[in-house]
């Protein structure tokens, strides 16, 4: 059970540019043919690895240590698969940031203690840039602080409150919590019209 | 149905609901009713903690849930109100056991073992009412209004149709509602859509929710459930209702529902998992009592008007990249930003120019199936098109049944036959070339007409298929023509 407490996010990052890049993309389904989550990294963006050869973020050297992955917007898009997020997670990318995500792909993250945060597009823009022409440039999301810097930029972030609260407190592993005091929920349950007492 | 089935599916069943909360005073939409009914307390970071009251669980998001329980030493604490079907990578040619694909078989096994284990009830391909996760809820009686229903498939929207608060979610998440029967969840805010008028001939609720789509952006949902509401809603049959609510989340909605009204109750009397007699009524008047009152007040508002829809086909690589079938797609000097590159990509990729139609698109395959448009009245229109002519012969095409009920019903009906006689394949219940996560994919760059409800890139199977959304009645069309074209020009469609 995991209490780790999340509130800075510290290296470089690797750009990936484009709009509604949506689950599918990040993890195709053909890799979702398993029992387990393992492996999943090597497969991550696989199809658009191949289509864009050596050019792709993800196939480049000098991001192959990258821990903070900088996207567009509604990045995640589709799919409720956590592939997506773990296919991420287990490449070593410890944070997201880029302009917004879809909101399944948000929850299954804090879930796997990947915070997403959001920036504005003008800041997602100039963050993107820096970390393509200069990569290894070494970026902090600071969750206390609300703010990311690096290359010496600095911007502020939103993370919505529950979330952000979460990583703070080290509570992003919900389950232990859900099961707090149960007598609340079958009293819950027990209620409801269609649960036969 | 063997007794124990008939055991578990009492256990499910309400017998006859004990007490029935009184309505707010204060006028309130739907979501806002259900959430309240469910809400077990507000947790420390601000979220609700909501009770679900029915958990869909399939092959591919759950056998890791299944584990991470096991290695934390807890038990699934409402095996009763857990369900289970195989449909993502069940075959829809040979069924027989084994399955060839020595994978799909691992995760069908995985499955059966999961459910044995925990006491939830599996519908497997032998028990007649396999299929897709969405399909069979709602056609067993499972779906309901008024509740809580949780699926990792994000196309559990689908079951918003009955009035139920319907969310995808992960797979630690499926793991959260099998030990604890709960979800943590923000609150949602709401935002109506009306559809007034009424449909021309040929103009199907697939073409309804690419509309919204397109007006609203395949990220305009986000933070949002959406309730459709209007006359073309209210005249809608449930079916119609299950294909607009299941692609919500191609507009970004966290989830998406229609009241519960007449229609609602009138196609769950009778079904398997739905009480009888009195109980029924006691549950059918709390069914009605949670539709949005009148001045329940909504945090956005929309119209659109019914009438001006066209029989729309997607040309990019998301559902909002869409056009009526007899307009052009849009010059790339016509958007600005990054959309523009957007746009640049999309048709680079489909192949497409700028300023083309995109009626008179060759296309290679036809798809009619998945839970947007595999439901019997989906069948039925589509062979309504297809009766009496032949495929054309570049054109690969098949039917994939979203259950094996709706597969039935549609044998029953001959429908199978004039799919056959047309050159149509006809296949066994599943997910199918939706997600091509069994043998039924794109090759190569194929182009696929298909009337499932994503065009992403790869999606069908190949790194570099192509996908052109449309409704049943126009993959149909374009599986005859060879190309896309107007159904309203091809067949009589009323």
């Amino acid at each position: 059970m995991s209490i780790e407490r999340i509130t800075s996010i510290r290296g470089s990052a690797l750009p990936l540019r484009g709009d509604n890049i949506d689950t599918d993309r990040i993890i195709p389904a053909r890799f979702l043919r398993s029992v387990s989550f393992e492996g999943l990294e090597d497969h991550l963006f696989e199809d658009d690895r191949q289509q864009a050869g050596a050019a792709h973020p993800l196939s480049r050297r000098e991001y192959a240590a990258a821990a903070i992955l900088f996207v567009e917007s509604n990045f995640g898009c589709g799919s409720s698969r956590e592939h997506a997020p773990q296919a991420i997670r287990r490449r070593g990318i410890r944070a997201v940031v880029g302009v917004s995500f879809s909101e399944i792909f948000f929850g299954n993250s804090v879930a796997l203690g990947l915070p997403c945060a959001s920036v504005s597009t003008d800041a997602s823009r100039v963050l993107i840039a820096a970390a393509e022409q200069a990569p290894g440039s070494v970026f902090e999301l600071d969750l206390e602080a609300r703010q990311l810097s690096g290359a010496g930029l600095t911007v502020p972030v939103t993370v919505p409150a529950g979330a952000r609260d979460s990583f703070l407190r080290g509570t992003w592993d919900a389950t232990a919590l859900l099961l707090d005091h149960y007598e609340e929920v079958e009293a819950v349950a027990a209620r409801l019209p269609y649960i036969r007492a | 149905m063997d007794t124990a089935d008939r055991g578990k599916d009492s256990a499910f069943r309400a017998r006859a609901p004990r007490v029935v909360p009184s309505p707010n005073s204060m006028p309130a939409t739907l979501l806002q009713k259900v959430w309240d009914a469910h809400a077990v307390r507000q947790l420390p970071n601000g979220q609700t903690q909501l009770f679900v009251g029915l958990h869909l669980i399939h092959e591919v998001t759950s056998p890791q849930a299944f584990d991470m329980l096991r290695a934390r030493g807890w038990r699934v604490r409402y095996p009763e109100r857990t369900i289970a079907t195989v449909d993502h990578i069940v075959p829809t040619r040979d069924q027989r056991r084994p399955f060839f694909d020595v994978m799909a078989e691992d995760m069908l096994s995985a499955l059966e073992r999961n459910c044995r284990e925990a006491g939830i009830q599996l519908f497997d391909l032998s028990s007649g009412a396999q299929g897709i996760v969405h399909v069979i809820g709602p056609e067993l009686g499972l779906t309901q209004p008024g509740m809580t229903i949780a699926c990792g498939d994000s196309h559990t929207s689908t079951h918003g149709a009955f009035g139920a608060i319907a969310l995808g979610i992960g797979t630690s998440q499926v793991r959260d509602v099998l030990a604890s029967q709960c979800v943590a969840l923000n609150q949602l805010k709401v935002r109506r859509i009306r559809v007034t008028g009424t449909l021309s001939r040929g103009v199907y609720a697939k073409d309804v929710i690419l509309e919204i789509i397109r007006r609203l952006g395949v990220d305009g949902g986000v933070g949002y459930a959406y309730e459709y509401a209007g006359d073309v809603i209210d005249r809608m049959s449930m079916d119609e209702r299950m294909t607009i609510c299941n692609m919500s989340i191609e507009g970004g909605a966290r989830a998406g529902y229609v009241n519960p009204d007449a229609t609602t109750i009138d196609y769950l009397r009778g079904r398997r998992f739905v009480p009888a007699g009195e109980a029924f009524d006691t549950l059918a008047e709390w069914w009605l009592s949670l539709a949005s009152d009148a001045g329940a007040t909504y945090d956005d508002d929309v119209e659109i008007s019914g009438s001006d829809i066209r029989p729309t086909v997607t040309w990019g690589i998301n559902p909002g990249q869409s056009v009526y079938v007899d307009e052009r797609l849009p010059g790339v000097s016509d958007v600005e930003g990054s959309a523009r590159s957007a746009v640049e990509e999309a048709l680079e990729f489909m192949g497409l120019k700028e300023g083309d139609s995109i009626a008179g698109t060759r296309i290679d395959v036809a798809f009619v199936g998945s839970c947007t448009n595999a439901r019997l009245s989906d069948l039925r229109e589509a062979a309504r098109v297809v009766r009496g002519r032949h495929v054309a012969g570049h054109v690969k095409a098949l039917v994939v049944p979203g259950s094996q009920a709706v597969r039935a019903a549609a044998e029953r009906e001959g429908l199978d036959q004039v799919f056959s006689d047309a050159g149509f394949e006809w296949r066994g219940a599943g997910c199918s070339m939706c997600l091509a996560m069994n043998t039924d994919k794109l090759e190569g760059r194929e182009i696929c007409a298909s009337s499932s409800n994503r065009n992403f890139k790869g999606r069908q199977g190949s790194p570099v298929g192509r996908t052109l959304l449309m409704s049943p009645a126009m993959v149909a069309a374009a599986a005859v023509a060879g190309e896309v074209v107007d159904v309203r020009e091809v067949a009589l469609v009323d």
